[in-house]
């Protein structure tokens, strides 16, 4: 049985460049890098020296607060760099791969028969653990807790994002295997929902909440979604997990081998021939974005969606947890009276002279250019148009620039992740880093009161 | 250009030369790494763009009845009106460019040479707030307002309404009612009374004071002014209602072509720059509070000897197309920044300034016009009326709370078990 929700507010952003669906294969990387920027909050401790050999599944480092959780390597081959940056905080660990790859085998779990601390404890051996992320705070979740309920999202509404019904194709039994597993932590539901006309493989399992969601940018955030089913308050902890990450942590349990194999999407109008490919993570982003092509050189590769993803390049790395890498064009150029003429070309909330809102169905080419400059918040009313939250955004961001914390608390920070305020950044008219301010916000409310 | 800009770049003067640059180019900046990537289309001089271009027709409209108005004074209104023939006239648009032009002008000029100042003391970039506020501040003055009174007030009203708050997006007050409610404070004569609402009437009566013969007074009393008088009579032999909804009627310079606000409130909210939420519920305000009033004529509660008879049985919706509500509740009480900020604080926010600005117009016999002093008022209440729409929001979340599933962590309950072994 499902529900439907349909959520009315939001914006879809529609771009040029979507990913057409077949699947490549991606050339081996010869080098695949694990970047810490992707683990919000982590303290690494090196668990390995520079030179050591890795197996595929073996542990780099671990979490300096939660000493048994691991981070594993993708693949085999030696730990060749780690990159330090200011106070030798690690930035990045590189493993060249070993022509011949060797896995790290455990022994299976017998999830029936295990409790829930014994299988805690074999999703953290076997580096699995950190697919696992919590709300509050949106970090990796804390293997010492137990959350109320767990969510999945498969339905997609990011722009340009990997289709997981799609990517998903043939992977039941690994989700099965995982949703089962996970199912066992928590006392609560494990809420899974899909689109509402999606053949999704996610609908189908045993042992989920169903719902089925429709509606624009951001229906398929699953911070949208634990809003409209089941509210984060105080003291409350969900954890949540992708489906992509859910198919590694089944397969692990199903075989015992960490696999660090996923279908990606490469996107993006800068992209000649977008389309998936079966890569791992940690792979070189040259190994499937010339396979591709590009249109020009000054172009810029994000690693995720135009809306959260990190910032990348071309002789970057795929990071840990995305399914999509987007190439756009970089807009670093003056436009001559860009402020007051008519703009057809780009996207707008409003309709002050911009025309979008005549081309439903459109699809855009937008570029990096922030097209204004930063000011203070202005214009109010903007951002519930597109924020379906029962928060009052401005408020709550304001809140945050001011730290201070009682209001944080009141306006609704724990039910929140940065990725929730992309769209409201998006529309901003005044340019203000939305998912920066919520993020400095979380990290201090976390700090404080933990 | 670029390279002007860039020669300057971290010196002090570079917040005036970005401003310059900014005018003529949207810049080269790129979305930051961490954000998002793409933004849309709109910026802050693109939506005060837009509110200018709302405010274009009312300005042209204004400059040509600067001459009308002086014209039918002295000659007497014409018979058989025609729009090509005795308003859209070359004469009559030539008033309005040696009196409103140089409003303008002044009103620019000032203020956005005290922005300047400011940007480049604090170093910030020049903010584009006042690009509104300089069309605004013309168009809501009588029209023989001194040129250096204007300057003395847009100084006032941009330094201590808006500056000292931190600028554009940091204000209580509506820098423009600011400086309206300045200059209606400080210089009261010039504000009020039948003989500044159309141009030379006060230079005319200054001159037959001091003895000057040959010369006929003129007379320009507003509608409210009439019937704050009890002179309905008089007021409705002068002007039809048609007349007053399209602007054909003394006033402030730019506040009497309702129709063309009306226009340019569509256009606001067609483009989503403006509150519709607020325009709605002034416009319901003000006619409830109309409404109340001419229900207290009906009960004769009120007769005609009274003197707030002649406002009080003015029909209520009239005071919509009459003096500064319906520029006041579009341009006005729509200002984001001292508004309120919640959908829900909008309505009653919007409602208040129609209520209170009828309220005003009835009740205060020496200036019967209250948009300006309601605007003021409920920017200043508006904090409040967020404070309680957001509490709303935060009770329902409290509620919530009481259901809250809070689980202990692993290691609290092995805590317990080990307490309970011990024992």
């Amino acid at each position: 049985m499902s529900k439907d929700i349909r959520i009315k507010k939001g914006l879809n952003i529609n771009l040029v460049g979507e990913a057409e669906k077949t699947t490549s294969k991606a050339v081996l990387s010869n080098v695949y890098a694990i970047k810490l920027e992707d683990f919000h909050g982590i303290t690494p401790k090196m668990l390995v020296k520079q030179g050591a050999e890795v197996k595929a599944g073996e542990a780099l480092f671990y979490n300096k607060n939660v000493e048994d959780m691991l981070f594993v390597s993708p693949v085999s081959g030696e730990l060749i760099e780690i990159e330090r940056g200011a106070r030798r905080r690690i930035l990045t660990l590189k493993i060249l791969a070993d022509k011949e790859q060797q896995t790290l085998e455990h022994s299976k779990l017998d999830v029936e028969a295990a409790n829930s601390q014994e299988i805690k404890k074999y999703l953290l051996n076997g580096g699995c653990w950190p697919f696992i992320k919590q709300r509050p705070y949106d970090v990796v979740a804390d293997p010492d807790t137990n959350p109320k309920s767990i969510f999945i999202s498969g339905y997609v509404t990011a722009p340009l994002a990997a289709d997981l019904d799609y990517v998903l194709q043939g992977k039941e039994a690994e989700l099965q295997a995982a949703i089962s597993t996970l199912g066992k932590l928590t006392v609560g539901k494990v809420h899974v929902s899909v689109g509402k006309s999606s053949n999704s493989p996610l609908a189908g399992l045993n042992g989920i909440e169903l719902h089925k969601f429709s509606g624009p940018h951001p229906a398929g955030l699953v911070g949208t979604q634990i809003n409209k089913i089941d509210p984060i308050n105080k003291g409350e902890l969900v954890w949540t997990v992708t489906p992509q990450d859910l198919v590694i942590i089944g397969e692990y349990l199903l075989t015992g081998k960490f696999n660090a194999e996923r279908t990606i999407a490469l996107v993006g109008s800068s992209v000649k021939a977008p389309k998936y490919y079966k890569t791992k993570i940690g792979t070189e982003v040259s190994t499937f974005l010339y396979g591709s092509g590009v249109h020009s050189e000054n172009i810029r590769v994000i690693n995720g969606d135009v809306l959260t993803g990190s910032k990348s390049s071309p002789d970057g790395y795929l990071g840990y947890y995305n399914n999509t890498v987007t190439a756009i064009p970089e807009g670093d150029d003056y436009e001559f009276f860009g402020w007051n003429k008519p703009i057809f070309n780009k996207i707008s909330n409003t309709r002050a002279l911009t025309f979008s809102w005549m081309m439903p169905k459109k699809k855009f080419d937008l570029t990096t250019n922030t097209n204004g400059e930063h000011r203070a918040f202005v214009l109010t009313g903007q951002y519930e148009q597109v924020f379906p939250l029962d928060i009052y955004p401005m408020q709550l961001l304001k809140a945050c620039m001011v730290k201070d914390l009682d209001e944080m608390e009141q306006l609704g920070l724990y039910e929140v992740a940065p990725e929730d305020f992309s769209l409201t950044e998006f529309i901003c008219v005044s340019k203000q880093p939305h998912q920066q301010i919520i993020r400095e916000g979380l990290d201090l409310l976390q700090q404080e009161i933990g | 250009m670029h390279e002007l800009k860039m020669k300057y770049q971290g010196k002090k003067m570079a917040p005036a030369f970005n401003a310059f640059h900014t005018f003529l180019f949207a810049p080269n900046e790129t979305t930051h790494a961490g954000g998002t990537h793409v933004k849309s289309a709109d910026d802050l001089k693109r939506t005060m763009n837009t509110v200018i271009m709302a405010l274009v027709p009312v300005l042209l409209f204004s400059m040509f009845n600067a001459g009308y108005q002086h014209f039918s004074a002295i000659n007497g209104f014409p018979e058989n009106f025609s729009l090509t023939e005795h308003f859209l006239t070359w004469d009559n648009f030539w008033i309005g460019i040696i009196k409103v032009l140089p409003l303008l002008a002044v009103s620019y000029g000032v203020g956005l040479l005290v922005e300047f100042i400011f940007a480049v003391i604090k170093g910030h970039e020049v903010e584009e707030g006042y690009l509104v506020t300089g069309i605004l501040v013309p168009l809501i003055v009588p029209i023989d307002t001194p040129l250096w009174m204007l300057a003395v007030a847009v100084v006032f009203g941009v330094v201590i309404g808006k500056e000292v708050f931190g600028g554009t997006g940091m204000n209580i007050l509506n820098p423009a009612l600011t400086i309206r409610a300045f200059l209606f404070f400080a210089y009261p004569t010039w504000m009020s009374g039948d003989k500044v609402w159309v141009h030379e009437a006060r230079e005319r009566a200054d001159q037959i004071a001091e003895g000057a013969t040959g010369v006929d007074a003129i007379s320009g009393e507003t509608i409210l002014g009439y019937l704050a008088q009890n002179n309905e009579a008089a007021m409705s032999a002068k002007y039809s209602v048609a007349d007053m909804f399209y602007g054909f009627i003394p006033g402030s310079v730019g506040e009497t072509p309702t129709l063309l606000i009306l226009l340019g409130g569509l256009f606001l909210i067609f483009t989503k720059i403006a509150s519709w939420r607020i325009m709605v519920s002034a416009v319901i305000g003000s006619l409830v509070m109309g409404l109340i009033f001419n229900q207290v004529v009906a009960l004769e509660w009120v007769t005609e000897s009274s003197g707030f008879y002649g406002l009080m049985s003015f029909d209520y919706w009239k005071h919509l197309i009459v003096g500064g509500l319906a520029f006041g509740i579009v341009y006005m009480a729509t200002d984001p920044v001292t508004g309120a900020q919640t959908n829900r604080g909008k309505w009653i926010y919007g409602f208040l300034i129609g209520f209170i600005s009828v309220m005003i117009r009835v009740f205060n016999p020496a200036y019967p016009e209250g948009v300006f002093l309601a605007i003021l008022l409920m920017n200043v209440f508006a904090p409040t009326i967020d404070h309680y729409v957001i509490r709303g929001n935060v009770k329902r979340r409290l509620k919530r709370l009481s259901n809250a599933t809070i689980l202990p962590k692993d290691s609290d309950s092995k805590a317990q078990e080990l307490q309970a072994e011990t024992v």
